[in-house]
């Protein structure tokens, strides 16, 4: 029987959960005060995952940089891989909110997309 | 002198969706002036997700959420300057501004809505004791920086406070190579959000110590190392508890201040408590024709109110300039009990109020299991439970047009412990 103890986010209350797991599985989720501590509590510690969001260069741009976000969350031990692949890219403007600029981050099967319009440089 | 029916200061959320709602109750003759190089404001920088829940029912990261309504303003051509900085309002609601192009400008508006925002809480209103070398950061500042200029102002970072933009900036960094080693908060509890902490300290093992603070910065040219203590019940540092921390980069995320100097120029009443304009059910403050919405309000922290409440005063601009607004009759004072600190608007008239009038707050302590009231004279009108206030979350009620009457002498919202 393995237990991690976490801290539910859904709201202020900020529950502290107990998580009982036992061969991979969820055997028992308590210290959570609704059932979304629950839901957040099996989701967590079975497949725990976050948004990337970052900076890239842009080359010929009004602005230096663009940010940039996977398209859905990853898991949670693939955001430094995608960082990491995300420091040798960069992109030439005009960028559009939902641009791939880097398709397939760190093989999650997960793009990362623009998320500010860039204007090419009119110099 | 150019004339203008609306001016709006600031572009930035609360501008942006106040000139759209104008724009749409009728209203043509509108400016925005920015001071920035962009629309967007503050947005620009948060790039990351979180924003636009209640708007858009989907999260957006800041520059995302911005984009929604830039293109709104776009599309009904609402005119907007940038580059552009407010020197001075003044009470007869002339706007006297600078940009590189036109140099001094002045403008005579009919309606002037305040937008400016609010800015972070600097370091030298917290009294640290030590050096002064660079490397010392407001984490905004550090977040511009690194998100807008794509620089990074230090590797080795303490950081002091733990709001949202301190948690923020703790992942940030960290993301951008930065070795976090710690964040103090003075306070028993953090006014951040339960998921800042969750998935910008705890999933990259960086402490929190609360009931901790700065007590020396040490470092001639640059930080060189920031001493951490932790504090008693009165937030003083106890002796002996002091832990140094070898770094170069101390970040500040101490509190936001609604930026009110123009607004002053102009004569508008500031309150104590929030640090913005007193304002009425029309979000006018205390000089006919001058509006004020977003964190130059009152500091907000979800942008989609920022949004709603900015939209309520474009309205109440725009109505103001076309039809004027019904004559005040009795403008009745909202007043606090329990730990509400504070509600916006301050007062409401019955003429004037809508149907169902929001009613923002915010509480001074956590409480658990608590219940909201508000009376109208002596009548209780609600009675909430609630499960969890705290000082990090802004409330709202909704009062009801149909329970105030010209008699009406003082409504009171008040929070009722367990």
């Amino acid at each position: 029987m393995e237990t991690r103890e976490l801290i539910c986010i859904n709201c202020p209350m900020g529950c502290n959960l107990t998580v009982q797991i036992e061969e991979g599985e969820v055997v028992s989720v308590t210290g959570n005060t609704c059932p979304r501590g629950k839901t957040y509590g099996i989701s967590e510690v079975t497949h725990p995952v976050r948004m990337v969001t970052s900076i890239i260069p842009v080359e010929n741009g009004e602005i230096p940089m663009v940010s940039c976000k996977t398209a859905v969350p990853v898991d949670k031990n693939k955001m430094f891989e995608i960082i990491e692949a995300l420091a040798k890219v960069s992109v030439k403007a005009p960028v559009h909110i939902g641009d791939v600029v880097l398709a397939d981050a760190a093989q999650t099967g997960v793009d990362v997309i623009a998320t500010k319009e860039v204007a090419a440089s009119s110099l | 002198m150019e004339t203008k029916q609306l001016v709006i200061i600031g572009g930035g959320p609360a501008g942006l969706a106040a000139a759209v709602a104008a724009k749409k109750a009728g209203l043509d003759d509108i400016l925005i002036l920015e001071r920035d190089t962009q629309l967007g404001g503050i947005l620009n920088q948060c790039i990351h997700n979180g924003f636009g829940l209640h708007t858009f029912k989907e999260e957006l990261t800041g520059p995302e959420y911005a984009q929604r309504f830039i293109d709104q303003v776009e599309e009904l051509g609402i005119p907007y300057e940038l580059n552009s900085m407010v020197l001075n309002i003044s009470k007869d609601k002339a706007i006297e501004y600078v940009n590189k192009d036109e140099g001094v400008k002045d403008i005579q508006a009919d309606a002037i809505i305040l937008a400016m925002g609010c800015r972070e809480r600097p370091a030298g209103a917290l009294s640290i004791p030590g050096y002064r070398p660079a490397g010392v950061y407001s984490a905004g500042t550090a977040q511009k920086l690194v998100n807008i200029d794509g620089y990074m102002p230090g590797k080795e970072v303490v950081i002091l406070g733990s709001g949202d933009i301190g948690l923020i900036m703790a992942r940030r960094m960290t993301f951008e190579g930065a070795h976090v080693h710690t964040v103090a908060e003075l306070m028993p509890f953090s006014g951040g959000l339960k998921r800042n902490i969750v998935q910008c300290l705890q999933d990259f093992d960086i402490p929190l110590e609360l009931s901790h603070t700065v007590t020396n910065i040490k470092g001639k040219e640059r930080v060189e190392s920031i001493t951490i203590a932790e504090v008693d019940e009165n937030r003083k540092p106890i002796p002996g508890t002091e832990v140094e921390y070898p770094c170069d980069t101390l970040l500040l995320s101490c509190g936001l201040i609604p930026e009110n100097e123009l607004s002053q120029e102009a004569g508008v009443e500031l309150s104590k408590i929030t640090n913005g304009p007193v304002v009425n059910e029309s979000l006018e403050t205390n000089i006919e024709g001058i509006f004020a919405c977003g964190n130059v309000l009152h500091v907000h922290d979800l942008v989609d109110f920022v949004s709603q409440e900015a939209a309520k005063a474009g309205e109440k601009a725009a109505k103001y300039v076309l039809e004027g607004l019904a004559e005040s009759t009795n403008e009745i004072p909202i007043e606090t009990g329990g730990l509400v600190r504070y509600t916006v608007p301050f007062t409401v008239d019955p003429e004037r109020m809508d149907d169902n009038q929001v009613v923002r707050f915010r509480v001074g302590n956590v409480l658990k299991g608590g219940f909201v009231n508000v009376y109208v004279d002596d009548e209780r009108k609600i009675h909430r439970k609630k499960m969890i206030m705290a000082p990090g979350e802004m409330e709202d009620i909704i009062l009801k047009k149909e329970w105030i009457t010209p008699n009406t002498k003082c409504i009171r919202v008040e929070t009722e412990e367990a």
